[in-house]
């Protein structure tokens, strides 16, 4: 008895690989966009291995954390090597990320069968931000103070619990040493809360088969390939075949990952801002305080909401919707075909405006507050909803909209009418030419993915291929 | 013993039973856990009031003193700039104090127990980042308070604006003379009722 067949029958482990890589069976047509959820796994490995690193000379102690950086920085054998690699692969993980969920949206991959997919996606991504925010307080530098300060107080506008909720996080009145230590706690668990998150991803993937840039839904199509009679006929096996060309992927993405941590760690003050330079003080905010680059969208649209009725809790509220919307788009798309490829103009246009939109967005999340800058985050706040809330409408191809259809349409115009109110009742400073810009682009966005008169053609879809191309 | 015959009722009631009693074991084992990360009795000590000595304070300055871990301002303010208080009336949200911002004794026009001594907690009513002071902006509409994190204003008494993130107007904290010359912030012997 070999060893291979000892261990094999007390674990499955030659099974698993068959299952997961050399005999599953990924489509053959794979492009650009399908690097990155490898390349995420990659740097999810990267930063466990440089946290557990750092963790061993790093003090969670609001009188030593800072130093004990610089001394990680300045003393530790390869130190800065291992923290730029850690804070340089916390802003590369969200890059990835975010194309990984592009490639989602391009080719429908959350749609039927693979909504679970798409939800323990969406599911890492609020871990990974959970994650990040907690270490980013772990420098101890104005940044990290003012940044949990102000992330930590979102939940204080919450009415009735708010007061006490945010005590329990901080375990104070303010973010204090106590909160140092617990979040450093939460900074170490989650990751391996974040592995397991991935497994489930995986395994879902697995279970229902990739798709691909032409959403064919290859098991259902011919059988018989090279390598088995019963496997897809346009599958290859992942390995060799996608290990390999992830493996180029892998060092094409490393030149740009170690172009940055050797060359240009900080990137301008985007990865690591510049006030993180100067130990926290809980007497002095920095002059212009903007969280970290890859939070920036929803903080945009944070501050486009203001208060009402005496409470912010509004801007909260808009931004926590902004995430969970999300969750709902395998139910929002009504669109027969899965890939950007086959779908109508319409769906193609919205795509485009919303990611043009999720980009600016983030930019105005860098930026000092003026109204301009205010007016614009508040428009771009309408499109990055009504993305979501006119689907129903502009993405199907008949009559079928639906109660719920219906109901989100109406809660898109009021979105609209809120923002109409907001520019020309409460901002009296804002140029006359901008409030009419915005009205009309508001309304015309309405007009043309909402209520879609006659004269606009019905989002006809271009006929989607048997079999896979290219 | 024969297994042909299965009280499925009996079985049931066991299965609910079980469950019911490990779930309030479950959640009396998360009272605990929870519990654990709330202010500990060192966190809530920490609230001592603080001594303020307001003898050299000139007109016009600001001074920030720590209590309980936050910023808390003691400004000198000019005769002008109490004069300009009521033209602000129309940009404010709550210009008369209403909101349960400020202890009883200070729930005035001026905001303060003198007219001239301001003290302020220095934390935004939004998101809880420290304002700047803008002495050269006393007497004027853009506000003598600027939050530079989400833009919200307030005027030389910490009245928020309208119109911007923040919903209430800056905290007065319970404060109390001990002499011409002296503050003493967290504590006001019982006063405010």
């Amino acid at each position: 008895m070999s060893f291979n067949d000892w261990v094999n029958e007390r674990l499955p482990v030659g099974q698993a690989i068959k299952d997961h890589l050399t005999e599953y069976y990924a489509p053959k047509n794979f492009n650009f966009w399908y690097f990155f959820g490898a390349l995420s796994l990659v740097v999810l490995i990267l930063q466990i291995v440089t946290g557990v690193l750092l963790a061993m000379n790093y003090k969670p102690d609001a009188e030593l954390a800072f130093a004990s950086v610089e001394y990680i920085m300045r003393d530790v054998w390869g130190g800065w090597f291992v923290r730029y690699m850690h804070s340089t692969g916390a802003s590369f993980f969200f890059i990835l990320i975010y194309l990984h969920m592009f490639r989602g949206l391009l080719y429908g991959s959350y749609k039927n069968p693979r909504e679970l997919i798409w939800i323990f996606g969406m599911v890492i991504y609020i871990a990974m931000m959970a994650t990040a925010f907690f270490g980013y307080l772990l420098p101890w530098g104005q940044m990290s103070f003012w940044g949990a300060q102000v992330i930590v107080n979102l939940f204080e506008t919450l009415p009735i619990i708010g007061e006490s909720l945010s005590q329990w996080i901080r375990g104070d009145y303010v973010i204090s040493d106590i909160t140092l230590n617990r979040f450093y706690a939460f900074h170490y668990l989650i990751p391996f809360i974040l592995v397991g998150l991935v497994v489930l991803h995986i395994l879902a993937l697995h279970q229902v088969g990739s798709n691909n840039p032409d959403g064919v839904e290859i098991k259902k199509g011919p059988k018989g390939n090279k390598w088995s009679k019963d496997a897809p006929a346009d599958g290859v096996p992942f390995h060799p075949y996608y290990t390999v060309k992830d493996i180029m992927g892998l060092s094409v993405f490393l030149i740009f990952f170690f172009a940055v941590v050797f060359f240009m760690p900080e990137m301008g003050g985007y990865f690591i801002e510049q006030p993180n330079f100067e130990p926290a003080n809980p007497l002095k905010t920095p002059e212009h305080i903007a969280p970290v680059w890859y939070f920036t969208p929803y903080y945009a649209i944070l501050r486009a909401v203001p208060s009402f009725a005496g409470t912010q809790v509004w801007g909260v509220l808009a931004m926590g919707a902004a995430i969970a919307v999300f969750f709902f788009l395998p139910w929002l798309d009504r669109s027969p075909v899965k890939s950007v490829r086959y779908k109508g103009p319409s769906t193609r246009l919205y795509l485009i405006i919303f990611a043009v939109a999720f980009l600016v967005l983030g930019w105005l999340g860098t930026l000092p507050p003026t109204t301009g800058y205010t007016a614009m985050s508040q428009f771009l706040t309408v499109v990055y909803f009504l993305f979501f809330f006119l689907m129903p409408c502009y993405s199907g191809t008949g009559d079928n909209k639906g109660m719920s259809g219906l109901v989100l349409f109406v809660i898109s115009v009021l979105l609209y009418l809120g923002a109409l109110f907001l520019w020309w009742v409460q901002t009296p400073d804002l140029a006359l030419s901008i409030k009419v810009l915005y009205t009309l682009l508001g309304a015309a966005i309405l007009l043309y993915f909402g209520v879609r008169p006659g004269w606009i053609k019905p989002d006809a879809v271009k006929p989607v291929p048997e079999r896979v191309t290219g | 013993m024969t297994d042909d015959h299965v009280n499925s009722k009996r079985r049931r009631l066991l299965t609910v039973a079980t469950s019911a009693v490990g779930a309030v074991g479950a959640v009396g084992l998360v009272v605990p856990f929870a519990g654990s990360l709330s202010p500990s009795e060192k966190a809530k000590a920490a609230g001592a009031p603080v001594k303020v000595d307001i003898s050299k304070l000139e007109t016009g300055q600001q001074i920030t003193v720590e209590w309980r871990g936050k910023p808390v301002w003691v400004i000198k303010r000019s005769q002008e700039a109490l004069d300009f208080l009521p033209e602000m009336t129309p940009s404010l949200v709550d210009p008369d104090s209403d909101a349960d911002q400020q202890p009883e004794y200070a729930k005035n026009e001026f905001r303060s127990i003198k007219g001239d001594v301001l003290v302020l907690v220095g934390i935004c009513t939004h998101l809880g980042c420290s304002p700047k002071y803008r002495p050269e902006l006393s007497t004027s509409v853009d506000g003598a308070f600027l939050c530079a994190c989400h833009g919200s204003r307030f005027d030389l008494a910490g009245r928020v604006y309208s119109n911007v993130p923040a919903p209430k107007n800056l905290e007065v904290p319970p404060h109390m003379y001990l002499s011409d010359t002296e503050i003493l912030i967290g504590s006001d012997e019982g006063a405010t009722s």
